[in-house]
């Protein structure tokens, strides 16, 4: 886990008990992973490091805050994947994911 | 002025923010407007993706928000945007934004609720309020690929919605509902009220649950493609119940909306 500073007061500010009736799904991150990642990301699947269940990005819950969002494992809530974004940075955290994985199709570039 | 789009695929190249102008602007309903919009270059779009739509005021301050894409990818870019009283952006879309505006959006974006004919069927859509619009989007796609088919490839992917309002002023896209039902058999659309009913209506009136499903949906056993879309509770509500009727979780895809309205 990232121990910055800017990182915590984030995690703070997420209010976990009203984030149920507003979290997304992760197709809500499709566009800010669409800044670094050229395939969409959505239809790859992750392995949560928590505990081992395989999902399309596109299923993960994602809570949104001011400075970017988390998504979690629907079965055991462990953050997969992180992002924030700052004035001169994009940071993805990715610790929480095992494996990604996509068809090669999905890989090729036009 | 759009040439006949080619769908965007999941390889396309890095998406980046344009310069849309605004064409045209309907009322859907009260709260509801369509803009339909300009885009050079604009690369086609999947049915159900959606755009990202990004506001700059004089200083400098930016506000962006996510918005489904209404239209079938043979026709003009549109999006269905729903005011919402207490929204940064959505009031100025649907009341201050006039044709000949322009606006920064990027897209098409999202490649996992995305449904087309070639995905194949039963095809079951869970619609509440404005969750309607990427599924309208699928509808308007099926309707298109069908309408030179033969009998035999509408029933290969037979579509059902269940689609919750508040009252029948709040249904968007009503008469566009009612036509293509009426043109199309292996479509079948339901109805559910949630404050206030037509006038002699004996259809469903209340929230979407379990017991409604049960009756609407096809039978797990048939596989249907599952698309949900709506304000987040809803969402969960209807996904939840689904996979408790035994429909395989892989074949329920959800779009939340978050918090807001519309629906219920």
């Amino acid at each position: 886990m990232n121990g910055n500073d800017k990182y915590a007061s984030e995690r703070q500010s997420i209010d976990e008990s009203a984030g149920e009736a507003t979290r997304l799904d992760g197709n809500a991150a499709a566009g800010i992973l669409s800044e670094v990642f050229v395939p969409d990301l959505t239809t790859a699947r992750a392995t949560c490091a928590n505990c081992g269940t395989i999902r399309p990005l596109g299923a993960l819950f994602v809570y949104a805050h001011g400075m970017g969002m988390v998504m979690r494992c629907p079965s055991c809530d462990a953050v997969v994947l992180r992002i924030a974004r700052t004035r001169t940075r994009l940071w993805f955290d990715l610790t929480g994911a095992r494996v990604v994985f996509m068809a090669t199709e999905a890989l090729a570039v036009a | 002025m759009n040439t006949a789009p080619v769908p965007a695929s999941s390889h396309a190249a890095k998406i980046a923010w344009r310069l849309a102008t605004v064409t045209s602007i309907v009322a859907e309903t009260p709260h509801v407007r369509k803009l339909v919009l300009d885009v050079p270059g604009w690369p086609g779009h999947r049915p159900g993706q959606h755009v990202d739509v990004r506001l700059t005021a004089e200083d400098g301050y930016q506000a962006q928000r996510s918005y489904s894409i209404a239209s079938a990818s043979q026709d003009r870019l549109a999006l269905t945007v729903e005011r919402l009283d207490d929204g940064e952006v959505s009031p100025y879309l649907t009341d201050v934004l006039t044709v000949g505006d322009r606006v920064e959006l990027r897209g098409p974006i999202g490649g996992y609720f995305v449904w087309d004919v070639a995905i194949g069927g039963p095809l079951f859509l869970v619609a509440g309020g404005s969750g309607i619009v990427p599924l309208m989007a699928m509808l308007r796609h099926r309707a298109a690929a069908l309408e030179t088919a033969d009998v035999r490839a509408r029933h290969n992917v037979p579509a059902r919605l269940l689609y919750s309002s508040r009252r029948w002023d709040d249904v968007i896209y009503r008469s566009e509902l009612a036509r293509l039902a009426q043109d199309d058999e292996t479509l079948e659309i339901a109805f559910t009220f949630t404050r206030e009913t037509p006038e002699g209506w004996t259809g469903f009136q209340r929230r979407i649950d379990r017991m409604m499903l049960a009756e609407v949906a096809w039978p797990p056993g048939e596989r249907p493609h599952i698309f949900v879309c709506g304000p987040t509770p809803m969402v969960e509500a209807a996904a939840t119940a689904l996979v408790e009727l035994q429909h395989d979780p892989a074949l329920v895809k959800t779009e939340r909306f978050g918090p807001t309205g519309g629906s219920a």
